[in-house]
């Protein structure tokens, strides 16, 4: 017999061992999410996918799918909920969409399109962060990082290396590079790493390839966040920036969709 | 962990930050490939525990504590000016350098402060002024007076855990006599519920723990005790340390883990010494090593690890996760440290005082411990009581005691309210000094902190706050952006800068907070602010500018950049 769970009095299966999230993502159903890709480890840090299970909160992406959940997921009180969150993130790092090359391809400006955000609402931090840009093809802007450790887990779990870490506590967190300088140029990362694509926002950039798709035409002009995070849209994308690169076969076995 | 202690990432980088004042880039380079760990990771814990400095520190290194029971900033303020520096500053000569510590536990000692690691209490402005004279003479601290650094413990009522020390190996012969099964049935019967502030319960959890699968388990005592106002574990671990380990020791016979850690706050080192001493002795006398009481098999033993200054460590996931030589970020829940705890396997993480009365209760039985308190929390609690009051110390009580009795005994008179529980825990007034200290009513980990009318509450709120902006570890979005934004709320209206939309802001960002974050620390640290605008409104409304409308941020405040460039105070120069 199949087990299921309930998502806004939708009944969906779930397999032993799957998260909400999981579940949610294999029955088509989008949950808000930033620091979550199927095939990393769960990590529970950003909020963003926090529900409420039989009246709690818990993050969706590290939770355990079990019989009798009744998840609310969609609903304005929770949506208004992730608005604050990502505003949050916004107003804690200095983003400048239209300047960045990231925009239009960026999950967070997506996420805040969805959400209906339409200004940071909380004053904003103006945080001191430095930018590495020491590496040939790569450069480092921590102004946009949203410590997400996306590009911390893919390099460890995919990459086999083990190029970035948090370090610090409180507001005073930051990525840093694990090579003998603390500079980008003097780790073992390299273009084709997933680690150097994974960045949702436009904290990891690569070099030399800058506005090639014209604005307007890019992921999320031309689709929302929830069907490209049902559907990886956004992987095409970063395979499109490596040029003449083939490295399709080691994102398509993280993702296996 | 390494298998020598000093070898431990903390343990290694204190070491190498007494002899050379600080944690360079070189060093972190070098402990790294000696400890072959990776360089970030030696990096982001060098950065995350707030005793470790990426500068250099004077040869006289002084942090003030914070908390509002063992601090006075008025008093740093005056030592800066007598040697000439700045807070947060290293002199110039690299003589000496001070800073701020979250409370270091010597609330009944009045204002204290750390000096090299050490705790230095009973601070006014004499002793300040004396303080600054022994600094420029460089007068070795072993030749300051020897009474400003010796620690009472002020038990004013002890019950039954204090009362009489418990002789050694006790518990453990009748665990051997009775067998393991009977003595968890005891403590089962006896009801005792974690005292870390959680009170889950104690044998529920070593059963879980026994139950759970794996090769090797562990037992952890938690001394991280950094809540605010709370300064018992203290006093156990000085005094009745033995107990402390008996506990262990039987816990690992009923779960069968054959290594315990004691995780010990950074600010509570000078304890180190005597603890090593006293594990020393029960290794002697065969109460600690292997085959302990002769019996073959039984073997288990007891390592100190000391942090450095991170109240999260106390939260148990961050504590294995600082064990493990990391930064102290709590874990995802399930699973549970019961079943995957230290290097993965199960774990029972243990208070300190929950650890000494499982002891006494296999020792005298379950009927000693639940003849005290009430049905739903039974035995004693051991309080720690600080602030407004003639006689601060530690008073043991059967759980049930009222607020208004403690009050009474401790010699409180005009008491405007009670933090119990610390920062953490609930702000109450005097409508509430009929309640109860009890699971049930109101609970505590120890902390009871009286303020009498004289105090501005709305800075102690705001004293709060700022503690856990200074103690979030950053992990979750809610919790590291929005304890920040309280902090800036709560500026904002104490400053008097304040409008009746701050408050509906601090009140909706508290709201989210607490109820979004990913571990205790981000659930609770709304606490003094929410207990404030409920019980004391009009605190918060007397500070209020009365405008309908005022600007997001403090007009004055952003000048300060412009008035420094341009060396002007000057009443023009404000707005
Ligand atoms: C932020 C935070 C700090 C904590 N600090 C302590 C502490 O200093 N000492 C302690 O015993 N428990 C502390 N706890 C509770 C522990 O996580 C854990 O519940 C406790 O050690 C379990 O022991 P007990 O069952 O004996 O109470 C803290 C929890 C949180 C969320
Ligand atoms: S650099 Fe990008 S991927 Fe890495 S932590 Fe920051 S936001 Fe996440
Ligand atoms: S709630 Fe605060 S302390 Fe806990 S994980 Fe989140 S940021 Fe860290
Ligand atoms: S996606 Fe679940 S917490 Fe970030």
């Amino acid at each position: 017999m199949n087990k299921t769970i309930k998502i806004d009095g939708v009944e969906i299966p779930f397999k032993e061992g799957q998260t909400i999230m999981d579940a949610a993502l294999a029955a088509d159903i989008y949950i808000p999410h930033l620091c979550h890709k199927p095939g990393l480890s769960p990590h529970g840090s950003c909020k963003l996918c926090t529900v409420d299970v039989n009246g709690r909160a818990a993050s969706s992406c590290t939770m355990p799918a079990a019989e009798g959940q009744e998840i609310e997921n969609d609903t304005p009180a929770l949506n208004e909920v992730r608005k604050t969150i990502t505003q949050m993130l916004f107003i804690e790092g200095n983003h400048l969409c239209p300047s960045c090359e990231k925009t239009g391809d960026c999950t967070l400006q997506a996420i805040g399109y969805h959400l209906g955000m339409l200004d940071g609402h909380f004053p904003q931090f103006y945080p001191r962060r430095e930018v590495d840009a020491s590496h040939p093809t790569l450069v480092l802007d921590r102004d946009r990082c949203i410590m997400c450790e996306l590009c911390v887990r893919a390099s460890r779990e995919c990459d086999g290396k083990n190029v970035f870490a948090i370090s610090g506590r409180g507001t005073k967190r930051h990525l840093i590079v694990n090579s003998p300088t603390g500079r980008l140029a003097d780790s073992d990362i390299e273009l084709d790493d997933l680690a150097a694509h994974i960045c949702p926002v436009g904290a990891i950039l690569i070099k030399d390839h800058g506005y090639e798709v014209p604005i307007g035409r890019r992921t999320f002009d031309l689709h929302s966040v929830a069907e490209t995070d049902l559907d990886e849209v956004i992987l095409t994308k970063a395979r499109h920036h490596d040029e003449g690169d083939d490295s399709g076969e080691k994102e398509g076995g993280v993702y296996g969709v | 962990m390494n298998p020598k202690p000093s070898e431990h990432l903390l343990h290694a980088l204190h070491a190498h930050q007494q002899q050379h004042r600080f944690v360079s880039d070189q060093a972190i380079c070098d402990i790294a490939s000696r400890l072959n760990l990776p360089r970030a990771q030696v990096e982001a814990v060098t950065e995350f525990y707030s005793f470790f400095h990426r500068n250099p520190r004077g040869r006289f290194d002084l942090l003030f504590s914070t908390c509002t029971s063992c601090g006075d900033l008025s008093l740093q303020q005056a030592l800066c000016e007598k040697l000439g520096i700045n807070a947060g500053e290293t002199r110039g000569d690299g003589l000496v350098s001070i800073g701020e510590a979250s409370c270091i536990g010597m609330c009944d000692h009045g204002a204290s402060l750390l000096i090299n690691g050490l705790p230095l209490h009973s601070l006014d402005s004499e002793r300040i002024g004396k303080i600054a004279e022994l600094i420029e003479a460089e007068t070795a601290l072993e030749a300051w007076p020897a009474e400003w650094f010796k620690i009472d413990d002020h038990i004013h009522r002890a019950d039954l855990l204090l009362q009489e020390p418990l002789e050694s190996g006790a518990a453990l012969r009748v665990v051997e006599a009775e067998g393991a099964d009977a003595a968890l049935e005891k403590i089962r019967f006896s009801d005792l519920r974690g005292r870390g502030g959680a009170g889950f319960s104690t044998a529920q959890k070593w059963q879980f723990c026994r139950e759970a699968e794996g090769e090797s388990r562990y037992v952890i005592c938690n001394a991280d005790e950094g809540e605010p106002g709370t300064f018992k574990d203290r006093v156990l671990l000085t005094s009745y340390a033995d107990a402390v380990f008996e506990g262990m020791a039987l816990c690992a016979r009923i779960i069968n883990a054959k290594q315990g850690y004691i995780y010990l706050r950074g600010e509570y080192r000078y304890l180190l010494e005597s603890l090593e001493a006293a594990l020393a002795t029960r290794r002697e006398v065969g109460l600690l090593g292997s085959s302990i009481l002769g019996i073959d098999g039984f073997d288990f033993d007891i390592a100190i690890v000391v942090g450095a200054g991170a109240y999260i460590c106390g939260e148990e996931s961050a504590l294995i996760e600082s064990l493990e030589e990391k930064c102290g970020n709590p874990r995802i829940r399930p699973p549970f440290p019961v079943t995957s705890g230290y290097m993965g396997k199960p774990t029972v993480v243990n208070n300190v005082e929950t650890l000494a009365a499982a002891a006494g209760i296999v020792i005298h039985g379950e009927r000693w411990f639940r003849g005290a308190g009430t049905w739903q929390s039974r035995g004693t609690k051991i309080l720690s009581v600080s602030g407004d009051c003639a006689k601060p110390g530690i008073y043991e009580y059967p759980f049930g005691i009222t607020i208004q009795d403690i009050l009474n005994q401790c010699g409180a008179e005009n008491t405007q309210a009670v933090q119990i529980g610390g920062p953490s825990g609930s702000l109450i007034g005097p409508s509430k000094f009929d309640h109860h200290i009890a699971f049930e009513d109101l609970a505590t980990g120890g902390s009871f902190m009286i303020f009498d009318s004289s105090r501005d509450l709305l800075e102690i709120i705001h004293n709060f706050t700022n503690f856990f902006a200074h103690e979030s570890c950053g992990f979750c979005t809610p919790c590291r952006v929005g304890t920040t934004l309280l902090k800036n709320g709560m500026d904002k209206v104490c400053s008097g800068h304040g409008t009746a939309h701050d408050l509906d802001e601090l009140k909706a960002t508290a709201a989210l907070v607490s109820r979004r974050s990913h571990c205790g620390l981000g659930v609770t640290a709304p606490n003094p602010i929410r207990d404030g605008l409920k019980h004391f409104p009009e605190l918060f409304e007397a500070r209020l500018l009365h405008q309908e409308m005022e600007p997001e941020f403090n007009l004055d405040a952003s000048l300060e950049e412009a008035r420094q460039l341009t060396h002007r105070d000057d009443a023009e120069a404000h707005l």
